[in-house]
């Protein structure tokens, strides 16, 4: 895929205080990708950034390989749906669609017929009418969208669209927001803090902390192959242990070595080992790999999140199989479920 | 909380022999006529027949041409000032904002009479010209110096209000029209500008009603050919001593105030209803200002 928008080098200070230590991000046409990161890491500067609103400190933002760093954002192709939609309130939900198309010059026949037609894509056909306020959240959050959306921008920028939401509605948004961006066929930056929602989205993930990014790959790499302590702990829950890389395909931690798939680390090295609560299984004593007594049991809707003791640790276990609390067990796993990872300070 | 009650009854008291019976001697006095005896009124429609002499009315127009005109240049040269300050730091919106109301807080005589001593023929305006070698204008009870002084006199009125309906908008909706394609003045025009309306209605409220009535500026600044409304009460009160006409023209201009007040409710009505009900005019933004 070709690349769209380039990032290079971007930083960004407020006042003195470093917000983005050089940002560099290459995002292709027709990609999901989103920013992930807890709050205050910079997503929304970056996208700030991308749309023209704040400018970078150093660093360049290309577009089709052109740097638009000075470009205001009127003359940049891309649109926002803002996190708090700012709509226009002295306009109906049609004349706020409209707002792009007009300023464009457009005939009022095509204006109309563009309006109508993203409307009925959002599934708002018959709210063209409909004064702004008289609009629910996700209603609201809908015509935000396709007014960013009716212009047809190369790339749309989402600065978490959905986090007004309640989770019954932000679920089906997220679904219909996913089959938006693949029929138009456009490219969209997503932010979120929601790690959930950037795993069912995108096509890409970059996870950033403090204002660098700490990992840039598809959901199935950062939850599976978290290079680092910080995305495995900010991609859900994880047994995070530290250990020793023996020599290529076996770890050594908790006392006893372990056949893994990892390779490419220096023989001896320090490393940090993570252990998804879902890879582990709990078997009966003298048939798994560490022994162990469970020390609690909480049931969680669709599994049990059990903690299991061990003479070095406490393990969390996500299984949908019975358990007692006191209960003597052994935890098991394959060689497939150990994720190696450099070693980085503690978050 | 219920045995303080009663301490309201002074001053409703207060209340009403200060405000209400004055309004009801001017209606009073207006529908009759003396009689011959001091305590003999009777009752008659000829004080408002009076007014409609050509000559009355002209000053009834001249005083409302004011009065427009007085607001007119006020929103001119009052809303760039009120968009300038919105765009400075908060701190300083804040300074400039008290240096437009200071000059409000001192008597309006003293405020005029400095003008006196700028505009007249050896004031202080002419004494520059002379400086760099121009002649000396006369300035002092032109129709310039009238509204000189009336627009120096409202200017605070008409400032604030439209300050504060900007600084109340939402930034994002300017962002929002420059992402969607704006350029800054086609962003000012469709949205900054008609989301302020509201501003603008309450200054133009604030600056032309008491202009239309005003006659201590034009009677200090542009010398006593200019009668205005407010002048012909004064001086039918005053100089003159008819208070029954005085009273039907007082009435007369207060009908009219009334009926244009209520005219500018129903615009500032009709943009509110269009810009969401949050949005209730300037004296609500101005107490969710105080609040936050
Ligand atoms: N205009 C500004 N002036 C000063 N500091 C700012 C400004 N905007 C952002 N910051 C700071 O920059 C940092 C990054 O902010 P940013 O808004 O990009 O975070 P974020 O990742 O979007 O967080 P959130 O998830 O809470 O929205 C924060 O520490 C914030 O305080
Ligand atoms: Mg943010």
């Amino acid at each position: 895929m070709k690349k769209l928008i380039e990032l290079e080098n971007l930083t960004k200070e407020f006042n003195g205080q470093v917000v983005l230590k050089g940002i560099h991000l290459d995002i292709h046409e027709n990609e999901f990708m989103t920013l992930l990161g807890p709050s205050g890491c910079g997503k929304t500067t970056t996208l700030r950034i991308i749309g023209g609103f704040e400018e970078a400190s150093a660093g360049e933002v290309l577009f089709d390989g052109i740097d638009i760093s000075k470009l205001p954002p009127h003359k940049r192709e891309i649109n926002t749906v803002f996190q708090k939609y700012a709509l226009f309130p002295h306009m109906n939900v049609h004349d706020n669609i409209a707002f792009g198309l007009k300023i464009k010059k457009m005939d009022k026949s095509i204006i109309d017929q563009k309006v109508l037609k993203i409307l009925t894509l959002v599934g708002l056909e018959n709210y063209g009418n409909r004064h702004i306020s008289q609009l629910s959240g996700g209603q609201q959050q809908r015509v935000a969208i396709a007014r960013a959306l009716v212009n047809e921008p190369k790339v749309l920028l989402l600065d978490e669209p959905l986090g007004a939401l309640d989770l019954k509605l932000r679920k089906a948004m997220q679904v219909e927001l996913k089959n938006i961006q693949k029929e138009v066929g456009i490219t969209f930056i997503y932010v979120t803090h929601d790690q959930e929602e950037a795993l069912t989205m995108s096509d890409t993930i970059v996870v950033m902390n403090d204002g660098a990014i700490q990992q840039i790959g598809t959901p199935t790499d950062i939850y599976n192959e978290p290079e680092n302590r910080f995305v495995a702990k900010f991609i859900g829950e994880s047994n995070i242990v530290e250990g020793l890389f023996v020599k290529d395909f076996l770890v050594e931690f908790d006392g006893q070595q372990f056949v893994c798939v990892d390779k490419g680390f220096d023989e001896g090295q320090e490393v940090d080992i993570v252990l998804r609560p879902e890879d582990l299984d709990i078997v009966e004593v003298g048939q798994g790999k560490i022994e162990g007594v469970i020390s609690s049991i909480l049931f969680k809707g669709v599994h049990y999140e059990i903690m299991v003791e061990t003479s070095e640790r406490t393990y969390t276990v996500h299984t949908t199989d019975i358990n007692e609390i006191g209960k003597k067990v052994n935890l098991d796993f394959w060689p497939e479920d150990i994720h190696v990872m450099e070693k980085m300070g503690t978050y | 909380m219920k045995q303080f009650r009663k301490l309201v009854t002074p001053y409703c008291l207060w209340l009403f022999l200060l405000t209400v019976v004055p309004m009801l001697l001017i209606v009073f006095y207006a529908f009759t006529e003396k009689g011959t005896a001091i305590t003999t009124f009777s009752f008659t429609l000829e004080n408002f027949t009076k007014f409609l002499d050509p000559i009355f009315v002209s000053v009834l127009f001249r005083s409302l041409k004011l009065g427009l005109l007085t607001t007119g240049v006020c929103f001119l040269v009052g809303y760039p000032i009120a968009y300038m300050i919105a765009k400075c730091k908060d701190t300083t919106q804040t300074i400039l904002i008290l240096l437009i109301t200071i000059p409000t807080w001192i008597n309006l005589l003293m405020r005029t009479y400095s003008w006196i001593s700028i505009l007249s023929n050896n004031g202080l305006l002419n004494k520059l010209f002379e400086a760099i070698g121009m002649n000396s204008v006369n300035m002092l009870y032109t129709d310039f110096a009238v509204i000189i002084g009336m627009v120096y006199n409202f200017l605070p009125f008409m400032i604030l209000p439209i300050h504060a309906s900007l600084t109340n908008m939402d930034k994002s909706l300017l962002e929002a029209s420059q992402d969607l394609g704006a350029s800054p003045i086609q962003t000012f025009f469709k949205i900054t500008f008609r989301l302020s309306l509201s501003g603008v209605l309450t200054g133009i409220t604030l600056v032309f009603l008491p202009s239309i009535s005003a006659f201590v500026i034009p009677k200090m600044l542009g010398g006593g050919q200019y009668s205005l409304i407010g002048n012909f009460i004064e001086q039918q009160f005053i100089t003159i001593g008819n208070w029954h006409f005085g009273s039907a023209v007082s009435l007369i201009l207060a009908v009219f105030v009334i009926g244009l007040m209520a005219l500018i409710f129903m615009a500032e009505k009709r943009t509110n209803n269009s810009v969401e009900e949050e949005e209730g005019g300037w004296l609500s933004n101005a107490k969710r200002k105080k609040v936050r």
